[in-house]
């Protein structure tokens, strides 16, 4: 049985379903970026098989893909670096912690 | 393709790279490293055991498998266990990439260079837990401050390959050897590269001036202070092996590779390689120690820019020359 | 037949460990676990003969975003090891709602009919990736670069120690 389209497209979305519990459930606000992490290469693979089995002649979902990478890395630098902010200031990370607007 | 056949010949290249590099380069390594240091200092290194010490590493080895495994308390087990793993597999993965001979490589990847940097960069993150699951505060201090040396020297390391990347038109390194055939070997035409990533490379593999997360004088010994025995010797294999692996790609990017007249090309690569090595050896016995904020603000405010600079020069010169 | 059975391991790999990362009670070991989870992913590109893509897969994720998590991982609360609860409330809610994505998501992308492209496929290489950045796609290039600038100046600022 050859390894066909949908086959990569169900992976991806077991991936971003995990993605999107961890998002939903966690209480630290770093395993919420995990989630997100998670969520952001579970679409990379769906754009990387489309372009070799939809689109094979240009390299548009590969492209793609890297800019998704290089978008993932600034989204995570920015998120850790409010994680490390709040924690300095409110003295938590748990997320359902941070529930009053003046501290 | 026979997926079997592949796959032994995967496996029986892994066992002979495994047994090749643990017995050659680590432990011949370690003990090239102190006769050379006596040899810089004016001593003798080790000299008892065997004819001029060569057994020593042998009987250094047979002394750190026999060591108790000893595991901290409060320390989260697994990931304890893991850890060496982690630094001891990336070291040695550095070494798929790198040509021996005009066909004497693991496997000639298009993507070469960016493999090596990649498996560079993975070193980190088990230096990073090995230093937070030893459960103790120099542990950790010189697992973060190891990270933080290791991931800014990565960006210098990554614009020196680059460099010689865009000279050479490729990333498979086998291209790259192939390259200097035609214009020279590139430690002269790039020689700022090979600046920036000799010191790339010695502060990636936590080597003198750059060993402030092992400083035995400061941190008692850093991220691997609570590793007794084996998972020790997984660690220092897999320095050892990252530090062989960086000269090994010195030579390769900037001192022709396998080329020259006489000799057999695994000789002349041998012989480069060496060469590097004695290099490296010999600032570690010369050089003092650099502190943490020295180091750093070489890394980004000199050493970045000079990279960045040079990736402009080189466009240049490649487009109108 | 080969190429089946390195795509079932990888996928198990990836699922496996994605698995642990989202439902470990210790952070650590669910931030450790991202590791194969990406080596996992870099393996289904070089499946897909996206070489370049896997190779910068591996640099950047597994090599510089795992280190930027489990930097702040120890130099926040989770780092001190204690066993707190890592769920809140919404656990069940957030069950269905995933297993509810999941269904249809498969459900639609299964029975779409996508145009199967039926020409031979090119050699990918990095070199291809260069010229499609630098002609037809240079406006993504550029935007991506800035963006990375705003990001680089906004992480650094906002992680500042107030003075």
């Amino acid at each position: 049985m050859q390894v066909g389209l949908t086959h990569y497209l169900v992976v991806s979305a077991l991936l971003f379903c995990l993605g999107l519990y961890a998002m939903l459930s966690r209480r630290n606000a770093v395993a919420i970026l995990m989630g997100i992490e998670l969520m952001l290469n579970a679409s990379n693979i769906n754009l990387v098989a489309f372009n070799k089995y939809v689109a094979p002649a240009a390299l548009n979902g590969q492209v793609f893909a890297l800019v998704v990478i290089t978008l993932a890395a600034c989204e995570a630098g920015v998120g850790l670096a409010l994680v490390m902010a709040a924690y300095r200031n409110l003295e938590t990370v748990h997320v359902d912690e941070i529930n009053v607007m003046k501290w | 393709m026979n997926w079997g056949l592949e796959i032994a010949k995967a496996v029986g290249l892994a066992v002979v790279m495994f047994t090749f590099l643990a017995v050659v380069g680590a432990m011949f390594g370690v003990l090239l490293e102190r006769k050379i240091g006596g040899w810089i200092q004016s001593r003798l290194g080790p000299k008892h055991v065997g004819p001029q010490g060569l057994l020593q590493t042998i009987a250094d080895t047979v002394k750190l498998l026999q060591k108790e495994h000893i595991t901290p308390r409060a320390a989260d087990v697994a990931i304890f266990n893991t850890a060496p793993l982690i630094v001891a597999v990336a070291g040695l993965m550095d070494w798929i990439v790198i040509p021996f001979g005009p066909t004497l490589i693991v496997r000639d990847l298009n993507i070469g260079v960016v493999f090596f940097a990649a498996m560079a960069s993975l070193t980190v993150v088990g230096i990073l837990v090995g230093g937070f699951a030893s459960n103790n505060k120099y542990s950790l201090l010189g697992g973060l401050r190891s990270a933080s040396q290791m991931i800014s020297y990565e960006l210098p390391l990554a614009m020196a390959l680059v460099a010689v990347a865009m000279q050479a038109g490729t990333l498979s390194t086998l291209g790259i050897v192939n390259a200097q055939a035609q214009r020279g070997w590139f430690v002269f035409l790039q020689f700022p590269a090979f600046v920036i990533f000799l010191i790339a490379a010695t502060a990636e593999v936590n080597r003198v001036p750059f060993d402030l997360p092992e400083a035995e004088s400061e941190l008692v010994a850093g991220y691997f202070s609570e590793y007794t025995g084996m998972r020790f010797a997984l660690f220092q294999l897999g320095e050892y092996a990252e530090m062989f692996a960086m000269a090994a790609m010195a030579t390769t990017l900037f001192l022709g590779g396998w080329r020259g007249p006489l000799l057999p090309p695994v000789i002349w690569f041998l012989l480069k390689m060496y060469l590097i090595v004695f290099f490296l050896m010999w600032t570690r016995w010369t050089f003092p120690r650099l502190r943490l904020d020295q180091l750093l603000n070489l890394s980004w405010k000199l050493l970045l820019p000079a990279g960045l600079i040079w990736i402009l020069i080189t466009g240049f010169f490649i487009t109108f020359f | 037949m080969g190429e089946l059975a390195a795509f079932i391991i990888l996928s198990a790999i990836t699922l496996v460990s994605a698995v642990v990362v989202v439902t470990s009670r210790n952070i650590v070991r669910s931030a450790l676990s991202l590791v194969p989870t990406f080596f996992g992913v870099t393996g289904l590109y070089i499946l897909l003969q996206a070489e370049f893509v896997a190779g910068i897969q591996v640099l950047i994720y597994a090599g510089a975003i795992t280190v930027l998590i489990l930097f702040v991982i120890m130099l926040t609360e989770g780092g001190t090891g204690l066993r707190v609860r890592q769920t809140n409330e919404q656990v069940p809610l957030s069950i269905l709602a995933a297993a509810v994505v999941a269904v249809l998501l498969i459900g639609v992308l299964a029975q779409t009919p996508w145009p199967r492209a039926t020409e031979s496929l090119p050699q990918y290489t990095a070199s291809g990736i260069g010229e499609a950045l630098l002609t037809n796609l240079v406006l993504v290039f550029e935007v991506t670069s800035l963006v990375l600038l705003v990001a680089l100046m906004g992480a650094i600022i906002v992680a500042r120690r107030e003075r």
